[in-house]
């Protein structure tokens, strides 16, 4: 079978694809973003907070860890609209994505919250800060160090994921290549540019992150 | 004033405290020695409330701890307390672990929380180490640190839970010294401690403490001399020498 | 009445869905189990020949492993289906997609296991080596069941992020669980409950494993 590889096409296309690769930047920090808010909350009610509250908190975070991400994105496509409930796509991967970070944050969170000695608290308390002061100053700064390597991953992860929106119709990256390579048929080359696109994206993050903790963490 | 009144604390089955009475004034420095698991340094968590108790009052000022209405935030600024594991805030510089209370709590002006945080540094002897992170420092610079950091709430008590237990010996002294400063200063101190010399040397009066029960209180003399009143004071002074 | 029953039967969700939804779940199983299987030996391959070889090679099989952990993986098999057939031998979805998920495990593994070997420490093998182990004794019986406690929590997180993931080779056309019920979606209309019986067989495969695996590093900790 000869095939010649024609990349000039997508080389024509390589600003819209560039565009949808700041839409998958776009949808990704923002589920990080709200993930990271749910996870914490989602962690803290665990921890503390009559059983029923505890129990949703856990049911979240055990559905979210043990099923896949395009079941949760498919579950706030299809599943919702079963209700009569029909998101947008952008607000589908963005909801499934906050889903499943805040599910796999919390118990990040919760192991962070346990490797701090429970005496940090008290010697905050005995200054007389109060409970919410002695969390927000004092034990989240910390948990949050604890947990950032596990949180890059995440936002890697998160990324990653996105390109499911190609499934439920949602012009991301991904999304934007398969519409260009169904015109043209050139399939391969389109994912291959579009392969490469994710590296470089991956690779800034993980850079941006060496370079934020480097500013962050002096201690 | 510090008045502890028949206070009773369990853990569980265990019953931690069984009755103490105290009442230390203004001014005056109480060391509570015993063996460990005797009590004494739950009966500091329980005058600052960090402990809840079972039975029993303690007022600091005519104020009841425990009791329901009191704001413990507002009394706890009152009661510095330096702990046995220095518990420095890891992710804070010496002069923002020492500032951060004044600034939140107290609702002073960085300006201001930051002068007040420098005068205590260099009362303890810190003043080089303003801007260092507490991983930089020694255990016995730490525990200094904490003193500072509980001195910028400007407390009319301090209260030491073993202050100098976990560190190397080397570094005991400075601590120690630290504290010597203070008692000489006037500050109305309790102090929980295994260093007998101290006690000796600092204590208005000193405090047996024996599975529980305040086994003995009086002056230095009387419980290191010849003849404390207690056979188990006896015992526990002979045994550790 | 016959033909009211006859309309139910065709529209809506039935217990033989049900049916069709364990055989799917069993294709799932099926994947994932060769992929896991194959790439897990693949891995720990990779992983022994990132620890143990220096710079050229380590180099360039770091950076094709490192690519695979950096690229979504539907875009690997998207690329590989339709790699195959450039090359002149095109695979069904099935093999396309279970090679993409052995490698992808296998970049996985690798990472794991090096890091796990990492963990054993060199003043371990140091003491091992000075007692009269061999190279080989070495690896067997130390460095192994030690490296085994580090790796196996992070193992099984792999593994069941493989068999989440395989809900992917669907976009190839290959009717595992996730692909079922999308059919069935189409047929029934009832979007709901059939998703709910997806996420139901999705989470009795996952859930167990995660708890046992969770509860054994617990007790290794202690």
């Amino acid at each position: 079978m000869e095939y010649t590889f024609q990349w000039r096409p997508v080389m024509r296309q390589l600003p819209d694809l560039l565009e949808a690769g700041f839409m998958t930047l776009q949808v990704s920090i923002l589920a990080m973003i709200l993930g990271t808010v749910i996870g914490l909350a989602l962690a803290l009610v665990r921890m503390n907070a009559p059983w029923q509250v505890r129990w949703l908190a856990t049911t979240w975070i055990e559905v979210a860890r043990n099923t896949p991400a395009l079941f949760q994105l498919f579950f706030f496509g299809f599943g919702l609209g079963a209700f009569g409930i029909n998101l947008s796509p952008f607000v589908i991967v963005l909801s499934g994505l906050t889903f499943n970070t805040a599910g796999y944050l919390a118990e990040n969170f919760r192991g962070g919250f346990q490797a701090i000695p429970d005496t940090q608290l008290k010697a905050a308390r005995s200054l007389g800060m109060s409970a919410s002061q002695s969390y927000i100053r004092i034990i989240i700064p910390q948990v949050f160090r604890i947990i950032y390597h596990p949180m890059t991953n995440q936002m890697v992860w998160v990324v990653l994921m996105s390109s499911l929106g190609m499934l439920v119709g949602f012009r991301e990256l991904t999304g934007e290549t398969q519409f260009f390579a169904s015109r043209t048929f050139r399939i391969f080359e389109y994912f291959m540019v579009t392969a490469i696109i994710y590296y470089f994206i991956v690779k800034i993050i993980l850079g941006l992150s060496k370079l934020i903790a480097w500013r962050l963490f002096r201690y | 004033m510090i008045e502890v009144k028949n206070i009773h604390k369990n853990f569980g089955d265990l019953h931690v405290l069984k009755g103490i009475d105290l009442t230390v004034k203004k001014g005056e420095v109480v060391c509570v020695i015993g063996a460990s698991g005797s009590g004494k340094s739950t009966l500091l968590y329980c005058i600052n409330g960090l402990e809840k108790i079972q039975k029993g009052e303690v007022f600091v000022n005519g104020v009841s701890v425990h009791a329901k209405g009191t704001d413990i935030n507002k009394l706890r600024q009152n009661l510095g307390m330096v702990f046995q594991q220095w518990n420095s805030f890891p992710h804070l510089t010496a002069l923002e672990n020492v500032a951060l209370s004044p600034r939140i709590v107290k609702k002073m002006s960085k300006k201001e929380a930051n002068e007040t945080a420098k005068k205590q540094l260099i009362h303890v002897g810190l003043e080089d180490k303003l801007n260092v992170y507490p991983s930089a420092l020694s255990g016995g610079q730490q525990q200094r640190l904490a003193i500072a950091r509980a001195l910028a709430m400007d407390p009319e008590y301090m209260l030491f839970d073993e202050a100098t237990s976990a560190l190397d010996p080397e570094l005991v002294g400075e601590v120690l010294d630290t504290m010597r400063l203070l008692a000489k200063e006037g500050m109305t101190m309790i102090c929980v401690t295994h260093e007998m010399s101290f006690a000796r040397d600092v204590s208005d009066r000193v405090a047996y403490f024996h599975e529980g029960v305040m086994e003995e209180i009086g002056p230095p003399e009387q419980i290191f001399g010849k003849n404390p009143k207690s056979e188990n004071t006896k015992k526990f002074l002979t045994n550790i020498r | 009445m016959e033909q009211s029953t006859a309309v139910v039967f065709f529209t809506g969700f039935q217990l033989r869905d049900i049916w069709y939804l364990a055989e799917a779940a069993g294709r799932t199983l099926l994947i994932s189990i060769i992929s896991i299987t194959v790439g897990s030996i693949l891995g720990c391959v990779f992983g022994w020949m990132l620890y143990s070889s220096k710079w050229l090679g380590a180099m360039t099989l770091g950076l094709v492993l490192d690519a695979f952990r950096s690229v979504p993986l539907i875009i690997q098999l998207i690329l590989f289906f339709n790699f195959f057939p450039i090359i002149g031998v095109p695979l069904d979805p099935f093999t396309a997609g279970t090679f993409v998920l052995t490698i992808y495990t296998a970049a996985l593994v690798a990472n794991v296991v090096r890091g796990g070997i990492e963990a054993v420490g060199i003043p371990m093998r140091r003491s091992s080596r000075s007692l009269g182990m061999s190279y080989w004794q070495d690896m067997r019986y130390v460095v192994w069941p030690i490296g085994l406690r580090a790796v196996f929590p992070a193992w099984v997180g792999v593994a069941l992020g493989v068999m989440k993931d395989s809900s992917l080779v669907s976009v190839l056309g290959y009717v595992e669980l996730l692909r079922a019920s999308q059919i069935l979606i189409t047929r029934t209309q009832e979007p709901f409950i059939v998703l709910a019986v997806a996420g139901a067989f999705y989470f009795a495969l996952s859930y167990p494993l995660s708890k046992f695996s969770a509860r054994l590093e617990g007790k290794w900790q202690s």
